[in-house]
């Protein structure tokens, strides 16, 4: 069995190398990475919350770790507690029932924050909009530095989303 | 025929699989319950409606199905003090959906001597007690803001019993919901989920679109789950309309139903070796999986099929060069998966912590109405693509996935046996599909035409349960989700093991919030 396990350890190494990525995935991997680099010194930090998602943008968060995408190489770190977190990246209308776990989250999240919306839904409630039960988009309940749009967002669209709201960001302001 | 022996003049409902419609009374109800229940029938979804606009009352709804199809009940409740008998009585899976018919319509469980859980369930405050949104006259201006929620779990004593409460907000990527485990020492006594905090109000939405923009939101009530939802969806507005879909439409939406469940079986089984320990086999899963959205992407033109289905048929056809490549990635996935099946097999580390691991017994199964793979992993052969079955899939002979075990392992066990099968089926679809149009024009259905969806997909069955309305308008929906009945599945799934072993546990099941939350 010790022999099956090496074999196809070894074996998978040596023929699976990270997918060769497609050029505008490579650049933007690149300046995602120098980015993390001059201005997190090389961790970034996310709390990801689903504020009401339909789970489909979860599916493209867990994607971003694949091999192909391989965010965590990048200097990227989901983290469990928002206090440990430069950003956070809020997923789904808010529901009315998340409203006050999202704040809190946003709160307990130490300045200066950034807030990255995903999705359709994010960025102005979706096929949800605003209810008894929905605050439609997360602009409406935390400040939000970049929306992105898509339904869900591709891994490539939430790596540029994330990327320009470290951009905009000051390099001086973080230590 | 299926329902025997009821005494209920039933009306065979138009739609893609068998079923019927019936008028009862609710003091019907307990001797239909109890013979449903003791044919072996199970209760899916319940739900409630107000109807005294058109001086209805309320209404209650029932879904009960076994293998041969399902009965569509409705019950006629007073306008002025509506109340049905409790339905946990004869099925326990009636227990959190009575609760969230009274937060979402005021209507309650009768009086009765045995205890009856009232404590709310979607309803976490943020609307009051004496509003209830799906009531048609409800205002809901002023909404109150969301304040602490004083939710009443249910307390454990005993010598060195403490509580560890989780969530809604969690350390993963995970879906928002609480979990409050009681345990001694590592030992879990008792696990209380708490869940709704994804509620969005999707019903009350559906009854704001026509029957052509709710294919949108169907598609939007579990995103895992997609294709199988708006199948379920556009199988309800066949049937409301009496239709049915070009057979090339067909067979396209259960190639994109068995990729579906291929794309989950994959991401589930990586995750589960990584929380087993075997982070190798996160890397190797995920690559695949990716490997089958991208190809979706290329030939459906959405990695996840989001409005591939509509109803009348599917959005756009696939040529034959595209469903040779379907079928050959199958061919290339087959023996990765393979290999990939041998080593956690032959992985002690892994082994050790699937096996007696989060046992769910066949009865436990049973008695909770428990569905989907985990009712197959625990012993029972049901799956609606067999029994009462559907074209395309009457012509496939599907193969059910089972094992006896009931715990990780053989949860474990039925998913790769489920990859397995849906690759051939894949390979059969392309092989054998029909020639023709890919969709068709539906006539706008009469005012209140019903129309029933019912799906397997890749975690249990789905129903879609509509009533039209006026010009094409939706005037009811309601979606039900799997995990209503399996998530009390997890709470019995723990008890006993150590807190460690939930995280694997809780994914070999991968329950739904958002489904079940609506
Ligand atoms: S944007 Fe789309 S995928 Fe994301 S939560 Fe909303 S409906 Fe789901």
């Amino acid at each position: 069995m010790y022999q099956l396990l090496k074999q196809v350890f070894d074996v998978g190494i040596r023929t699976e190398p990270p997918p060769p990525p497609e050029e505008s995935l490579r650049v933007l991997t690149q300046r995602l990475e120098n980015e993390i680099l001059r201005l997190f010194n090389g961790a970034l930090a996310i709390r990801q919350v689903d504020a009401g998602s339909c789970n489909g943008c979860e599916l493209e968060i867990h994607a971003l770790n694949n091999p192909y995408y391989n965010l965590e190489g990048l200097g990227i770190k989901f983290v469990a507690s928002p206090r440990h977190a430069d950003m956070l990246l809020v997923t789904g209308p808010v529901a009315r029932n998340m409203e006050v776990a999202l704040k809190r989250t946003w709160e307990a999240t130490p300045d200066p924050k950034l807030v990255v919306a995903l999705g359709e839904c994010g960025c102005d409630g979706g096929m949800f909009g605003e209810s008894y039960a929905s605050r439609g988009r997360v602009a409406n309940v935390i400040p939000v530095d970049v929306a992105v749009p898509g339904c869900p967002p591709t891994p490539a669209a939430i790596m540029q989303g994330i990327l320009t709201a470290i951009s905009a960001k000051p390099a001086a302001t973080h230590d | 025929m299926a329902f025997e022996g009821l005494q209920l003049p039933m009306l065979p409902l138009h739609g893609a699989s068998p079923a019927w419609h019936a008028r009862v009374e609710t003091a019907q109800l307990p001797q239909v319950c109890r013979a449903v229940r003791d044919q072996g029938g199970r209760l899916t979804a319940l739900w409630g409606a107000d109807n005294r606009d058109q001086a209805g009352g309320f209404s209650l709804h029932l879904i009960l199905a076994n293998g041969d199809g399902a009965l569509w009940l409705t019950c006629r409740l007073d306008a002025r003090n509506p109340a049905y008998p409790d339905l946990s009585q004869w099925f326990s899976s009636a227990d959190r959906q009575q609760r969230a018919i009274h937060d979402l319509l005021g209507i309650q469980v009768e009086h009765s001597t045995a205890f009856v859980d009232r404590r709310p369930w979607l309803s976490h405050g943020a609307w009051s007690g004496s509003e209830f949104p799906l009531r048609r006259d409800a205002s809901l201006e002023n909404t109150s803001p969301p304040g602490t929620d004083n939710y009443a779990f249910v307390p454990v004593e005993g010598e060195g019993v403490h509580e560890i409460p989780v969530g809604p907000v969690h350390a993963g990527i995970i879906e928002p919901g609480h979990f409050r485990f009681s345990v001694v020492g590592e030992k879990v006594l008792r696990l209380e989920e708490r869940l709704g905090y994804t509620h969005k109000g999707i019903a009350k939405r559906f009854s704001a679109l026509t029957l052509k923009e709710g294919a949108r939101l169907a598609g939007r009530i579990s995103g895992d789950s997609t294709v199988a939802y708006a199948w379920a969806y556009a199988m309800a507005v066949e049937a409301m309309t009496g239709t049915t879909p070009p057979p090339r439409a067909l067979w396209l939406r259960a190639l994109y139903l068995e990729r579906e469940r291929i794309a989950n079986h994959l991401g589930d089984l990586g995750a589960l070796g990584n929380d087993g320990g075997l982070a190798f086999g996160l890397a190797q899963f995920m690559r695949l999986k990716e490997d089958v959205l991208r190809l979706n992407a290329r030939v459906a033109g959405h990695r996840y099929l989001m409005d591939a289905i509509v109803p009348g048929g599917v959005m756009r056809d696939i040529d034959r060069a595209a469903l040779d490549q379907l079928a050959a990635q199958c061919d290339a996935l087959e023996p990765e998966v393979r290999t990939l099946r041998e080593i956690y097999d032959d992985h002690a580390g892994l082994q050790d912590r699937f096996m007696t691991c989060g046992i769910l017994t066949a009865a436990t199964a049973r008695r909770l109405g428990v569905v989907g793979f985990a009712a197959r992993a625990s012993g029972e052969a049901m799956d609606a693509r067999r029994s009462p079955g559907l074209a395309p899939y009457d012509l496939l002979d599907v193969r059910v996935s089972t094992a006896r075990s009931g715990d990780v392992a053989g949860r474990v066990a039925v998913r790769f046996g489920e990859v397995f099968e849906s690759l051939r089926l894949i390979r059969a679809i392309v092989e054998r599909i029909a020639p023709g149009r890919e969709c068709m024009e539906l006539p706008v259905p009469p005012a209140g035409a019903p129309g029933l969806g019912w799906i397997e997909g890749w975690r249990g069955e789905i129903f879609v349960a509509l009533e039209a309305g006026e010009n094409g308008r939706i005037r009811q929906a309601h979606a039900h989700d799997p995990s209503w009945q399996n998530w009390p599945a997890l709470e019995h799934a723990v008890i006993g093991n150590i807190v460690p072993d939930f995280p694997v546990i809780n994914k070999s099941f991968n329950l739904s919030y958002s489904g079940q939350d609506l």
